[in-house]
């Protein structure tokens, strides 16, 4: 059995698996109840300064039937009087010694109260503080979360004023809300973070009501803009996550990173680690689901764990990385095509459409006789079961003009039904950084670059 | 209308056997279909519809546009929502039969065709006014889906009726389980209210000749469909009920509908099942079909055979009915011999043959046959060519006769005869007739 602890800046846990910061670890009572769930530790919802929340505060978007594939809120940090929070934090370490109890934190910017509520939290005996410069909505509007965290300037100065009056490990939460992720980051590498986390929600407006035409959701009539998270914004966190491993400031700084944004199962958990996290939050699956998703989360990751040969997360971390590339170096001689497995296609023609109106009109129907034929050329008395399926013709692709773009790989109902397959490269493997080296001309110019073609056989039309 | 239908689904032996679909279980199912492209479904329906554009919008909350798609390829898609062998047709085609369960087609369609009637929402309006006049005969689902069709155009239509009320099988001859009353009612209404003139208890060749129909309209549709069961030719037949007739007392008054303690039906088509269906269902203790060849050219469909030996419907293969056997208190018994199948004959089955000295009796108190329709008999009288009896037509729906066309049962040669493929008649004949009338227009325009 692979071994699922993670010591993270000191931090330990038994598994990677925290409570992000948010409604899930905003009491004692819940906090402990997950941890009995057997959750490795929690982000306490985030405590500080003094607010009043409203009513409708979530809204979700919802996609075919499948419920919440995105949560979006207009919470604020905890409304619970300060000292019941701080009471409960060290009641809940004092009874579960071995798992992370990090305490978000956030105030308003001038030193003296960053200073006070680090004291405050340090006597609670918790592992960490995450400060919070991310939450995108009410307490921006304060100049607090990621009004803090937009501004590199303001980031570093908050943080080193943190990290001047404590003496336990400091993460810094990052909003996604900004042109550059990295700048943040590197900001709160130069004031000494301990670690980093992200990603805090990302600003949305879930929808409108097309019977009152109010924002949804409707607080007496008005909405305003909030956070979104859940399984939506995961591959915009696996982006962000990846480029704070590629970069070279932060990278060198050597801290680790708690990776957060979708995470609903094993096998994001799993994306996420390869990409660079050293430990592992979640709000919306459990919001969804409740706390007893853990055990697959840990069951799941550490057999996929044992059928890999990891022994440990640390392993894991960051694995990926080195297959990220910029898409200047990628390999333009690289040749995949599709190919449609006729035992598992079931004919719904999903390909088709998708090649043929969108992509590159590559796939063709083939009708019994091997010929081509049109969609829709039945003539209106043919009708029954037989005369549809029998008659139903064949899905091929053309290989010498498919692109290898995989919307038909993607659009596909059926599992291991298409296969991107790769084919001999026509060419010698170059990249665009290369050509831009080699032979500048062809990629100014696009007579050079028609010549080049020529030369090498590509043929698009 | 269809909310006593649903009222009367409570309990009643003969109610709509199928629930409605919950908003939910609709929602979960329409989301549940792949949107295939060129779908199977639409190919294998008869009338076409754009099944997966009615089920996508169902998944959309746009209930109305569904309901509007499927009327645009089927004017009687809630008989057809019900009746419909569905799978023979669409959810048989459905891709994701194969390797899971098909999507219930049926049940989508009856959802959204029941929203509309429930809400009283009309699609289609009367078209601007041609002029032009159009006799439909018989107000069954072929009449009503021409008649329909022509009324969206601006013909100005008058479907005379041979019954009291109009809807034809799906009002008289399929069983309430099937399809209530009600629900064949209201379709013939949302076809009125397309300015369609219906004339009851008016009957071509006895109340109506077909000249005189020439000569007051433009064109004629004959939605006749078939005639009366044939008779077995077999002593004690006066004994003997006509399954139709059967089927319709149900239909009207189940409750004064007498039903025997065991019944045999003979005939083993889907009509035999519904007879023996509705005596099981209003108190038979036995209901036993007798058909002289086997399960395997049983003309009833394979699901239907299913459903009837749930209701706890007995088969006697084999047996061909020989005598009826009453006494002075009623009928005692079917009289049968037993039958030994020979090469394949005519009809493309084994020809049956009794087997000498091999009668028995099948215990009865009531008998019922059910072996299939006459043809319309009047064709031979009015001059119109036929094919097996059948009215012979073209590949316009035009008989013999130019400006008189014809579809459903009566012209169904070939295939099974169904609701659906009566619609799809009905329409593709009011498409030929406007093409017809066009035409004649113009050269009037030219002259």
């Amino acid at each position: 059995m692979a071994n699922l602890s993670i010591n993270f800046a000191g931090v330990r846990s038994p598994n990677p698996f925290w409570l992000a910061s948010a409604p899930p670890s905003n009491s004692g009572l819940q906090v402990q109840k997950a941890f009995e769930a057997g959750w490795g530790g929690v982000v306490w919802k985030t405590i500080g300064a003094p607010v009043l929340n409203v009513s409708n505060r979530y809204g979700a978007w919802h996609y075919a039937g499948q419920r919440m594939l995105a949560i979006n809120n207009v919470e604020l940090i905890s409304d619970r009087p300060l000292e019941i929070n701080l009471r409960e934090i060290a009641e809940a370490k004092r009874n579960w010694p071995d798992r992370a109890v990090v305490v978000s934190a956030m105030v308003e910017s001038t030193p003296e109260a960053w200073a006070d509520i680090v004291r405050r939290i340090e006597d609670t005996g918790a592992d960490a503080i995450e400060l919070n410069y991310g939450c995108p909505h009410g307490m921006s509007e304060r100049g607090m979360g990621s009004a803090i965290g937009q501004v590199p300037e303001y980031c570093e100065r908050i943080t080193g004023w943190v990290k001047q009056a404590s003496h336990i490990p400091i993460i810094v939460k990052l909003t996604p809300n900004i042109t550059s992720i990295v700048s943040p980051a590197r900001a709160a590498v130069a004031a000494r973070a301990d670690a980093l986390s992200l990603i805090n929600t990302v600003n949305s407006i879930v929808g409108v009501d097309l019977d009152t035409f109010e924002i949804t959701p409707s607080i007496g009539g008005k909405g305003s803009h909030g956070g979104y998270a859940g399984p939506a914004v995961k591959p915009i966190a696996l982006n962000m996550l990846s480029a704070l491993g590629t970069d070279e400031t932060v990278s060198a700084a050597g801290i680790p990173i708690s990776a957060m944004g979708g995470i609903s199962n094993w096998k994001d958990a799993a994306e996420f680690l390869l990409l660079g996290a050293g430990s592992l939050q979640v709000c919306t699956a459990v919001m969804h689901y409740g706390f007893r998703i853990i055990e697959d989360l840990c069951d799941g990751l550490s057999r996929w764990m044992d059928s890999k040969g990891f022994a440990t997360v640390a392993e894991i971390s960051g694995k990926s990385l080195p297959r990220l590339s910029s898409f200047k170096d990628l390999d333009l001689a690289f040749r995949a095509v599709a190919r449609i497995n006729d035992e598992r296609c079931i004919k719904c023609n999903l390909c088709y459409v998708a090649c043929n109106d969108t992509a590159h009109q590559c796939i063709d129907l083939v009708g019994n006789n091997g010929v081509s034929v049109q969609p829709h050329s039945y003539s209106v008395r043919e009708n029954g079961k037989a005369q549809a399926v029998e008659s139903r013709p064949q899905l091929r692709v053309r290989e010498d003009d498919c692109v290898g773009c995989r919307l038909c790989f993607n659009v596909c109902p059926v599992e291991n039904c298409i296969e991107m397959v790769e084919l001999p490269a026509r060419r010698p493997s170059t990249t665009w950084d290369e050509l831009s080296k080699t032979r500048p001309a062809v990629t100014e110019d696009w007579d050079a670059m028609n010549q080049y073609r020529e030369q090498q056989g590509i043929h698009i039309h | 209308m269809l909310q006593n239908a649903r009222a009367t689904a409570t309990g009643e032996p003969l109610a709509e056997l199928l629930p409605p679909l919950t908003d939910q279980e609709a929602l979960v199912e329409s989301n549940r279909c792949l949107f295939c492209y060129d779908a199977p479904c639409t190919h294998a329906c008869p009338t076409h519809i754009d099944i997966p554009r009615f089920i996508k919008k169902i998944s959309t909350d746009n209930v109305v546009g569904s309901a509007a798609t499927i009327l645009e390829a089927n004017l009687l898609g809630a008989t057809c929502a019900r009746v419909c062998p569905v799978q023979e047709l669409c959810e048989g085609a459905c891709v994701l039969g194969a390797e899971h369960k098909p999507i219930m087609i049926g049940r989508l369609q009856r959802f959204a065709t029941d929203h509309i009637a429930a809400h009283g929402i009309d699609i289609f309006r009367p078209g601007l006014p041609t002029g032009k006049t159009i006799a439909v005969i018989g107000a069954g689902p072929a009449g009503l889906s021409c008649a329909g069709e022509l009324a969206k155009l601006g013909h100005r239509v008058t479907i005379f009726e041979k019954r009291q009320l109009a809807g034809g099988l799906s009002t008289y001859g399929i069983i309430s389980l099937r399809e209530p009353v009600p629900v064949s009612l209201a379709e013939v209404e949302s076809v009125r209210r397309l300015g369609v003139e219906i004339r009851t208890g008016i009957g071509l060749g006895e109340d109506l000749q077909l000249p005189d129909l020439q000569d007051n309209y433009t064109a004629v549709f004959l939605a006749v469909g078939l005639g009366a069961t044939p008779a077995l030719g077999i002593p004690g037949e006066e004994h003997i009920l006509d399954g139709l007739e059967y089927i319709e007392a149900s239909k009207r008054n189940a409750a004064a509908l007498r039903v025997g303690k065991h019944v045999a039906v003979i005939g083993a088509g889907n009509t035999a099942i519904d007879c023996a269906t509705v005596a099981r269902r209003l108190g038979a203790e036995r209901a036993t079909i007798v058909y002289r060849r086997t399960q395997k050219e049983m003309s009833a469909y394979r699901h239907e055979f299913e459903f009837a030996k749930g209701e706890g419907i007995e088969f006697r293969f084999l047996a061909q009915p020989t005598r009826v056997i009453a006494t002075q208190t009623g009928v005692a018994g079917l009289e049968c011999a037993s039958v030994s199948l020979g090469p394949v004959d005519r009809s493309g089955r084994p020809a049956p043959s009794p087997v000498p000295d091999s009668a028995f009796l099948i215990p009865a108190d009531q008998i019922v046959k059910a072996i299939g329709q006459e043809k319309w008999p009047w064709a031979g009288s009015l001059q119109l060519v036929t094919d097996r009896g059948f009215l012979k037509v073209d590949e316009n729906l035009e008989t013999s006769i130019p400006g008189v066309y014809a579809g459903g049962d009566s012209v169904r040669a070939r295939g099974s005869c169904s609701t659906v493929m009566a619609v799809q008649d009905g329409k593709l004949a009011a498409a030929a007739i406007h093409r017809k009338l066009a035409q004649l227009q113009d050269k009037e325009t030219a002259a």
